[in-house]
Protein backbone atom coordinates (compact mmCIF):
# COMPACT_ATOMS: atom_id res chain seq x y z
CA UNK A 1 0.00 0.00 0.00
CA UNK A 2 1.37 2.92 -0.65
CA UNK A 3 0.73 7.12 0.13
CA UNK A 4 1.46 10.33 -1.17
CA UNK A 5 3.85 12.35 0.08
CA UNK A 6 5.57 15.74 -0.64
CA UNK A 7 9.20 16.52 0.52
CA UNK A 8 10.67 19.85 0.13
CA UNK A 9 14.01 18.89 -1.75
CA UNK A 10 16.66 21.39 -2.39
CA UNK A 11 13.86 24.09 -2.21
CA UNK A 12 11.29 22.23 -4.83
CA UNK A 13 8.67 20.53 -3.73
CA UNK A 14 9.03 16.52 -4.60
CA UNK A 15 5.32 14.88 -5.15
CA UNK A 16 5.25 10.80 -5.45
CA UNK A 17 3.05 7.93 -3.99
CA UNK A 18 5.92 6.08 -2.25
CA UNK A 19 5.60 2.56 -0.15
CA UNK A 20 5.84 3.51 3.35
CA UNK A 21 9.57 1.01 3.41
CA UNK A 22 11.25 3.54 0.77
CA UNK A 23 13.89 4.47 2.80
CA UNK A 24 14.36 8.36 2.35
CA UNK A 25 17.81 8.07 0.85
CA UNK A 26 16.04 6.00 -1.84
CA UNK A 27 13.28 8.76 -2.84
CA UNK A 28 16.41 11.40 -3.00
CA UNK A 29 18.45 9.21 -5.66
CA UNK A 30 15.82 6.72 -7.61
CA UNK A 31 12.36 9.35 -6.99
CA UNK A 32 13.72 12.39 -6.88
CA UNK A 33 16.98 11.27 -9.31
CA UNK A 34 19.36 13.41 -7.07
CA UNK A 35 21.87 10.84 -7.11
CA UNK A 36 24.69 13.10 -5.34
CA UNK A 37 23.85 11.64 -2.22
CA UNK A 38 25.47 8.16 -2.03
CA UNK A 39 24.62 4.89 -0.34
CA UNK A 40 28.13 3.77 1.39
CA UNK A 41 27.53 1.09 4.34
CA UNK A 42 23.48 1.13 3.99
CA UNK A 43 23.79 0.27 8.13
CA UNK A 44 24.05 3.94 9.90
CA UNK A 45 27.72 3.71 10.30
CA UNK A 46 29.31 5.90 7.33
CA UNK A 47 27.34 9.10 6.78
CA UNK A 48 27.89 9.02 2.95
CA UNK A 49 24.03 9.47 2.64
CA UNK A 50 23.77 12.46 4.75
CA UNK A 51 21.42 15.15 3.98
CA UNK A 52 20.21 18.39 5.96
CA UNK A 53 16.56 17.48 7.54
CA UNK A 54 14.81 20.55 8.10
CA UNK A 55 18.73 22.55 10.11
CA UNK A 56 19.95 19.13 11.26
CA UNK A 57 22.45 16.60 9.34
CA UNK A 58 20.76 13.02 9.15
CA UNK A 59 21.41 9.40 7.77
CA UNK A 60 18.75 9.37 5.13
CA UNK A 61 19.65 5.58 5.02
CA UNK A 62 18.50 5.27 8.13
CA UNK A 63 15.01 7.42 7.71
CA UNK A 64 12.14 6.42 6.02
CA UNK A 65 10.77 8.96 3.66
CA UNK A 66 7.43 9.02 4.57
CA UNK A 67 8.75 10.86 8.09
CA UNK A 68 9.81 13.51 6.29
CA UNK A 69 6.73 14.42 4.38
CA UNK A 70 5.91 17.83 4.61
CA UNK A 71 9.17 18.81 5.49
CA UNK A 72 12.69 20.33 4.19
CA UNK A 73 15.52 18.18 2.91
CA UNK A 74 18.83 19.31 1.58
CA UNK A 75 21.31 17.13 -0.30
CA UNK A 76 24.72 18.15 -2.05
CA UNK A 77 22.60 19.41 -4.73
CA UNK A 78 21.50 22.11 -3.10
CA UNK A 79 24.99 23.49 -1.72
CA UNK A 80 25.25 25.79 -5.68
CA UNK A 81 23.70 29.18 -5.87
CA UNK A 82 23.70 30.62 -9.01
CA UNK A 83 26.66 28.67 -10.60
CA UNK A 84 28.62 29.52 -7.51
CA UNK A 85 30.27 26.84 -5.19
CA UNK A 86 29.28 27.02 -1.50
CA UNK A 87 32.05 27.90 0.72
CA UNK A 88 31.95 24.65 1.87
CA UNK A 89 32.34 23.26 -1.96
CA UNK A 90 34.76 25.90 -2.15
CA UNK A 91 37.07 24.68 0.50
CA UNK A 92 37.11 20.62 -0.37
CA UNK A 93 38.39 22.29 -3.45
CA UNK A 94 41.30 24.68 -2.42
CA UNK A 95 42.22 22.01 0.59
CA UNK A 96 42.09 19.16 -1.10
CA UNK A 97 39.24 17.69 0.93
CA UNK A 98 38.46 14.68 -0.68
CA UNK A 99 40.70 11.68 -2.83
CA UNK A 100 38.03 9.19 -3.99
CA UNK A 101 35.18 11.47 -3.40
CA UNK A 102 32.94 8.98 -2.21
CA UNK A 103 31.94 10.30 1.47
CA UNK A 104 32.22 13.93 0.05
CA UNK A 105 29.02 14.61 -0.38
CA UNK A 106 27.77 13.29 3.08
CA UNK A 107 31.00 15.02 4.49
CA UNK A 108 30.10 18.44 3.31
CA UNK A 109 26.41 18.44 4.38
CA UNK A 110 27.15 17.46 7.37
CA UNK A 111 29.86 20.17 7.76
CA UNK A 112 27.03 22.93 6.26
CA UNK A 113 24.96 21.77 9.60
CA UNK A 114 27.48 21.96 11.69
CA UNK A 115 28.86 25.60 10.36
CA UNK A 116 24.72 27.04 10.41
CA UNK A 117 25.25 27.31 14.03
CA UNK A 118 29.29 27.13 15.09
CA UNK A 119 31.13 29.62 14.28
CA UNK A 120 35.51 29.97 14.68
CA UNK A 121 34.98 25.98 15.59
CA UNK A 122 38.30 24.57 17.13
CA UNK A 123 39.45 21.77 15.34
CA UNK A 124 38.15 19.87 18.58
CA UNK A 125 35.00 20.82 17.88
CA UNK A 126 34.97 20.20 14.14
CA UNK A 127 36.36 16.77 14.73
CA UNK A 128 33.70 15.81 16.95
CA UNK A 129 30.96 16.94 14.36
CA UNK A 130 32.20 14.88 11.67
CA UNK A 131 32.77 12.02 13.67
CA UNK A 132 29.48 10.07 12.08
CA UNK A 133 31.28 10.56 8.75
CA UNK A 134 34.19 8.29 7.62
CA UNK A 135 36.67 8.84 5.20
CA UNK A 136 38.65 6.03 4.06
CA UNK A 137 41.33 7.43 1.93
CA UNK A 138 42.68 8.92 4.89
CA UNK A 139 41.44 12.27 4.02
CA UNK A 140 40.63 13.83 7.58
CA UNK A 141 43.43 16.22 7.76
CA UNK A 142 42.43 17.83 4.85
CA UNK A 143 39.29 17.42 5.52
CA UNK A 144 39.39 19.87 9.00
CA UNK A 145 41.38 22.14 6.83
CA UNK A 146 38.49 22.51 3.71
CA UNK A 147 35.70 23.06 6.72
CA UNK A 148 38.17 25.18 8.28
CA UNK A 149 38.37 27.61 5.31
CA UNK A 150 34.48 27.38 5.02
CA UNK A 151 34.21 28.22 8.63
CA UNK A 152 35.97 31.55 7.97
CA UNK A 153 34.77 32.23 4.73
CA UNK A 154 30.72 31.77 6.32
CA UNK A 155 32.04 34.00 9.23
CA UNK A 156 34.41 36.34 7.98
CA UNK A 157 33.57 39.68 9.72
CA UNK A 158 31.53 42.11 7.19
CA UNK A 159 34.32 43.87 4.74
CA UNK A 160 33.67 47.75 5.43
CA UNK A 161 31.29 47.60 8.65
CA UNK A 162 31.35 50.78 10.91
CA UNK B 1 18.90 -3.48 2.40
CA UNK B 2 14.69 -3.37 2.48
CA UNK B 3 12.83 -3.78 5.04
CA UNK B 4 9.65 -5.94 5.13
CA UNK B 5 6.00 -4.31 4.12
CA UNK B 6 4.70 -2.54 6.97
CA UNK B 7 1.60 0.02 7.09
CA UNK B 8 2.74 3.76 8.58
CA UNK B 9 0.17 5.73 11.06
CA UNK B 10 1.04 8.99 12.45
CA UNK B 11 -1.30 9.52 15.00
CA UNK B 12 -1.67 13.36 16.08
CA UNK B 13 -2.38 12.49 19.22
CA UNK B 14 -1.43 10.26 22.40
CA UNK B 15 -5.17 8.47 22.36
CA UNK B 16 -4.79 7.78 19.09
CA UNK B 17 -1.76 5.92 18.97
CA UNK B 18 -2.93 3.98 21.97
CA UNK B 19 -5.48 3.26 19.81
CA UNK B 20 -4.00 1.86 17.03
CA UNK B 21 -1.33 -0.31 19.64
CA UNK B 22 -4.30 -2.11 21.09
CA UNK B 23 -5.71 -2.49 17.73
CA UNK B 24 -2.57 -4.31 16.49
CA UNK B 25 -0.78 -6.68 18.71
CA UNK B 26 3.00 -6.40 17.08
CA UNK B 27 2.82 -2.84 16.27
CA UNK B 28 5.75 -1.13 16.88
CA UNK B 29 6.64 2.44 18.26
CA UNK B 30 8.73 4.31 15.46
CA UNK B 31 9.96 7.65 17.25
CA UNK B 32 13.51 8.55 16.08
CA UNK B 33 13.86 5.19 14.77
CA UNK B 34 17.38 4.61 14.89
CA UNK B 35 17.84 1.71 16.43
CA UNK B 36 14.44 0.27 15.09
CA UNK B 37 15.29 0.94 11.23
CA UNK B 38 18.22 -0.83 11.31
CA UNK B 39 16.84 -3.76 13.18
CA UNK B 40 13.95 -3.52 10.31
CA UNK B 41 16.64 -3.38 7.44
CA UNK B 42 18.29 -6.40 9.05
CA UNK B 43 14.25 -7.89 9.44
CA UNK B 44 15.36 -8.49 12.68
CA UNK B 45 11.88 -6.90 13.34
CA UNK B 46 8.86 -7.01 11.05
CA UNK B 47 5.97 -5.78 12.05
CA UNK B 48 2.84 -4.95 10.32
CA UNK B 49 2.38 -1.56 11.47
CA UNK B 50 4.22 1.38 12.68
CA UNK B 51 3.16 3.93 15.08
CA UNK B 52 5.46 7.09 14.28
CA UNK B 53 4.71 9.05 17.42
CA UNK B 54 6.96 11.81 16.17
CA UNK B 55 4.15 13.99 15.00
CA UNK B 56 2.43 14.22 18.52
CA UNK B 57 2.44 17.53 19.79
CA UNK B 58 3.82 18.38 23.40
CA UNK B 59 6.21 15.90 23.93
CA UNK B 60 9.03 17.98 23.23
CA UNK B 61 9.32 19.32 26.93
CA UNK B 62 13.20 19.68 28.52
CA UNK B 63 12.18 22.18 31.61
CA UNK B 64 12.61 21.93 35.44
CA UNK B 65 9.49 21.79 37.35
CA UNK B 66 9.10 20.25 40.96
CA UNK B 67 12.10 19.04 42.14
CA UNK B 68 12.18 17.26 38.15
CA UNK B 69 14.14 17.77 35.13
CA UNK B 70 11.38 17.10 33.20
CA UNK B 71 12.33 15.26 29.39
CA UNK B 72 9.23 14.72 26.94
CA UNK B 73 9.45 11.47 24.61
CA UNK B 74 10.47 13.34 21.34
CA UNK B 75 13.67 15.20 23.10
CA UNK B 76 16.24 14.26 21.06
CA UNK B 77 19.58 13.31 22.25
CA UNK B 78 21.45 16.46 20.35
CA UNK B 79 18.72 18.74 22.14
CA UNK B 80 20.29 17.27 25.06
CA UNK B 81 23.35 17.70 24.50
CA UNK B 82 22.89 21.43 22.90
CA UNK B 83 21.12 22.52 26.16
CA UNK B 84 22.99 24.81 28.41
CA UNK B 85 20.52 23.80 31.43
CA UNK B 86 21.54 20.17 31.04
CA UNK B 87 25.14 20.98 30.60
CA UNK B 88 25.43 23.17 33.45
CA UNK B 89 22.88 21.36 36.19
CA UNK B 90 22.91 17.57 34.62
CA UNK B 91 26.86 16.87 33.74
CA UNK B 92 26.09 12.84 33.60
CA UNK B 93 23.10 13.34 31.40
CA UNK B 94 25.23 15.87 29.56
CA UNK B 95 28.55 13.21 29.02
CA UNK B 96 25.91 10.51 28.26
CA UNK B 97 24.15 12.23 25.67
CA UNK B 98 27.59 13.54 24.60
CA UNK B 99 28.90 9.43 23.78
CA UNK B 100 25.12 8.18 22.18
CA UNK B 101 26.12 6.82 18.63
CA UNK B 102 27.38 9.62 16.90
CA UNK B 103 26.63 13.10 15.61
CA UNK B 104 24.37 12.36 12.93
CA UNK B 105 21.96 9.55 14.74
CA UNK B 106 22.12 12.12 17.40
CA UNK B 107 19.88 14.45 15.60
CA UNK B 108 17.23 11.74 15.35
CA UNK B 109 17.55 9.21 18.38
CA UNK B 110 15.65 10.51 21.55
CA UNK B 111 16.55 9.45 25.09
CA UNK B 112 12.88 7.92 25.65
CA UNK B 113 13.73 5.30 22.87
CA UNK B 114 17.22 4.75 23.90
CA UNK B 115 15.31 3.59 27.39
CA UNK B 116 12.17 2.14 25.83
CA UNK B 117 14.42 -0.22 23.22
CA UNK B 118 16.36 -1.71 26.69
CA UNK B 119 19.31 -2.69 24.60
CA UNK B 120 21.39 -3.33 27.37
CA UNK B 121 24.27 -1.71 25.31
CA UNK B 122 22.44 1.77 24.98
CA UNK B 123 24.37 3.89 27.46
CA UNK B 124 21.09 6.00 29.05
CA UNK B 125 19.74 3.05 31.19
CA UNK B 126 22.74 3.12 33.23
CA UNK B 127 22.53 7.12 33.57
CA UNK B 128 18.87 6.89 34.51
CA UNK B 129 19.98 4.20 37.42
CA UNK B 130 22.62 6.77 38.39
CA UNK B 131 20.27 8.79 38.92
CA UNK B 132 17.24 7.20 40.62
CA UNK B 133 15.30 8.89 37.20
CA UNK B 134 11.66 7.95 36.76
CA UNK B 135 9.61 7.25 33.46
CA UNK B 136 5.99 7.84 33.03
CA UNK B 137 3.95 5.40 30.92
CA UNK B 138 1.19 6.33 29.22
CA UNK B 139 -1.87 3.63 28.46
CA UNK B 140 -5.16 3.49 27.96
CA UNK B 141 -6.03 4.57 31.66
CA UNK B 142 -3.80 7.22 31.87
CA UNK B 143 -0.54 7.84 33.03
CA UNK B 144 1.39 5.86 35.36
CA UNK B 145 4.62 6.26 36.92
CA UNK B 146 7.58 3.71 36.91
CA UNK B 147 10.84 3.83 39.12
CA UNK B 148 13.89 3.13 36.73
CA UNK B 149 14.66 0.07 39.00
CA UNK B 150 11.53 -1.69 38.31
CA UNK B 151 11.39 -0.42 34.34
CA UNK B 152 14.04 -2.54 33.30
CA UNK B 153 12.81 -6.47 33.01
CA UNK B 154 15.55 -8.38 30.84
CA UNK B 155 17.53 -7.94 27.34
CA UNK B 156 15.38 -5.48 25.59
CA UNK B 157 12.17 -6.00 28.18
CA UNK B 158 10.58 -3.38 30.31
CA UNK B 159 7.77 -2.78 32.18
CA UNK B 160 5.97 -1.10 29.51
CA UNK B 161 2.59 -3.04 28.10
CA UNK B 162 2.04 -3.33 24.24
CA UNK B 163 -0.78 -0.42 24.61
CA UNK B 164 1.62 2.16 26.66
CA UNK B 165 3.76 4.64 25.46
CA UNK B 166 7.14 6.11 27.55
CA UNK B 167 5.74 9.57 27.37
CA UNK B 168 8.16 11.44 29.90
CA UNK B 169 11.50 11.02 31.35
CA UNK B 170 11.93 12.62 34.74
CA UNK B 171 15.50 12.82 36.24
CA UNK B 172 15.42 14.39 39.96
CA UNK B 173 16.91 18.19 40.07
CA UNK B 174 20.51 17.92 41.77
CA UNK B 175 20.60 18.40 45.43
CA UNK B 176 23.46 20.87 46.79
CA UNK B 177 26.39 19.44 46.37
CA UNK B 178 25.88 17.02 43.63
CA UNK B 179 28.17 16.01 40.75
CA UNK B 180 28.02 13.40 38.17
CA UNK B 181 29.82 11.35 35.32
CA UNK B 182 29.63 8.70 32.75
CA UNK B 183 32.83 7.46 31.32
CA UNK B 184 32.27 4.92 28.18
CA UNK B 185 34.91 3.01 26.93
CA UNK B 186 34.38 2.50 23.00
CA UNK B 187 36.70 0.89 20.05
CA UNK B 188 35.28 3.97 17.59
CA UNK B 189 32.81 6.76 17.72
CA UNK B 190 29.15 4.97 17.22
CA UNK B 191 30.13 2.16 18.73
CA UNK B 192 28.17 0.36 21.75
CA UNK B 193 30.63 0.27 24.76
CA UNK B 194 32.82 -2.11 25.76
CA UNK B 195 31.83 -0.75 29.39
CA UNK B 196 30.24 2.41 30.83
CA UNK B 197 29.97 3.73 33.90
CA UNK B 198 27.81 5.97 35.16
CA UNK B 199 27.98 7.56 39.14
CA UNK B 200 26.02 10.41 40.06
CA UNK B 201 26.24 11.58 44.27
CA UNK B 202 26.24 14.52 46.42
CA UNK B 203 28.28 15.66 49.48
CA UNK B 204 27.01 17.21 52.44
CA UNK B 205 28.27 19.63 54.92
CA UNK B 206 31.08 17.45 56.20
CA UNK B 207 31.92 16.18 52.79
CA UNK B 208 30.37 12.91 53.13
CA UNK B 209 28.68 11.36 50.69
CA UNK B 210 24.79 11.45 51.13
CA UNK B 211 22.67 10.21 48.05
CA UNK B 212 24.82 7.58 45.66
CA UNK B 213 24.07 5.59 42.34
CA UNK B 214 25.98 3.57 40.39
CA UNK B 215 25.02 2.13 37.05
CA UNK B 216 26.61 -0.17 34.46
CA UNK B 217 26.73 -0.19 31.00
CA UNK B 218 26.71 -3.93 28.70
CA UNK B 219 28.56 -5.71 31.20
CA UNK B 220 25.27 -8.14 31.53
CA UNK B 221 21.63 -8.78 30.01
CA UNK B 222 20.28 -5.49 31.14
CA UNK B 223 22.26 -2.17 32.95
CA UNK B 224 23.23 -3.05 36.73
CA UNK B 225 22.97 -0.95 39.98
CA UNK B 226 25.99 -1.54 41.47
CA UNK B 227 24.59 -1.71 44.34
CA UNK B 228 27.24 -2.87 47.47
CA UNK B 229 29.46 -0.04 45.64
CA UNK B 230 26.97 2.51 46.14
CA UNK B 231 26.90 0.81 50.31
CA UNK B 232 30.55 1.18 50.86
CA UNK B 233 30.52 5.46 49.90
CA UNK B 234 26.94 6.16 51.21
CA UNK B 235 27.63 8.46 54.47
CA UNK B 236 31.26 8.34 53.91
CA UNK B 237 33.92 10.72 53.50
CA UNK B 238 35.31 9.44 50.07
CA UNK B 239 38.91 8.24 50.48
CA UNK B 240 41.10 6.35 47.58
CA UNK B 241 40.93 4.01 49.38
CA UNK B 242 37.32 3.72 49.63
CA UNK B 243 36.63 4.31 46.03
CA UNK B 244 39.14 1.82 44.86
CA UNK B 245 37.22 -0.86 47.07
CA UNK B 246 33.67 0.83 45.97
CA UNK B 247 35.16 -0.17 41.90
CA UNK B 248 36.81 -3.45 43.05
CA UNK B 249 32.91 -4.43 44.01
CA UNK B 250 31.52 -3.42 40.73
CA UNK B 251 34.20 -5.41 38.96
CA UNK B 252 32.28 -8.59 40.88
CA UNK B 253 29.28 -7.92 40.69
CA UNK B 254 28.97 -6.67 36.61
CA UNK B 255 28.36 -10.00 34.30
CA UNK B 256 29.96 -9.39 31.10
CA UNK B 257 30.28 -12.22 28.38
CA UNK B 258 33.11 -11.81 25.74
CA UNK B 259 32.38 -10.90 22.51
CA UNK B 260 34.44 -8.82 19.68
CA UNK B 261 35.12 -5.78 22.15
CA UNK B 262 36.79 -7.82 24.78
CA UNK B 263 36.66 -11.02 27.32
CA UNK B 264 34.78 -11.25 30.35
CA UNK B 265 37.99 -10.10 32.34
CA UNK B 266 39.20 -7.54 30.72
CA UNK B 267 35.49 -5.78 30.59
CA UNK B 268 34.92 -6.54 34.21
CA UNK B 269 38.71 -4.78 35.00
CA UNK B 270 37.64 -2.05 32.41
CA UNK B 271 34.29 -1.39 34.83
CA UNK B 272 37.25 -1.05 37.92
CA UNK B 273 38.73 1.35 35.76
CA UNK B 274 35.76 3.46 34.63
CA UNK B 275 33.87 3.09 38.10
CA UNK B 276 37.12 4.75 39.78
CA UNK B 277 37.67 7.12 36.99
CA UNK B 278 33.60 7.89 36.81
CA UNK B 279 33.59 8.65 41.25
CA UNK B 280 36.52 10.61 40.77
CA UNK B 281 35.14 12.89 38.30
CA UNK B 282 31.44 13.19 39.77
CA UNK B 283 33.07 13.99 43.31
CA UNK B 284 35.70 16.87 41.19
CA UNK B 285 32.41 18.38 40.07
CA UNK B 286 30.57 17.90 42.56
CA UNK B 287 32.94 20.02 44.71
CA UNK B 288 33.44 23.13 42.02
Amino acid sequence: MTQKITINLNGADVTAEVEPRLLLVHFIREVANLTGTHIGCDTTSCGACSVVLDGKAVKSCTLFAVQADGRRIMTVEGLVTGGQLHPIQEGFHEKHGLQCGFCTPGMMMTSYAFLQNHAHASEEEIRWAISGNLCRCTGYVNIVEAIKYADAKLHAPAAGGA
Amino acid sequence: MIPAEFQYATPPTIPEAIALLQAHQDAKILSGGQSLIPALKLRLATPPLLVDISRIAGLTTLSEAGGWLHIGALVREADLEESPLVRSRYPLLHDTSHVVADPLVRNLATIAGNLAHADPANDHPATMLAYRAEVVATGPSGARVIAVDSFFTGLFATALAHDEILTEVRVPAPMAGSGGAYLKLERKVGDFATAGVAAQLNLDAAGRVQQIGIGLTNVGPMAIRARRSEDVLRGQSPSDALIAQAAALAQEDCDPTADLRGSADYKRNMVRILTMRALHKALERARA
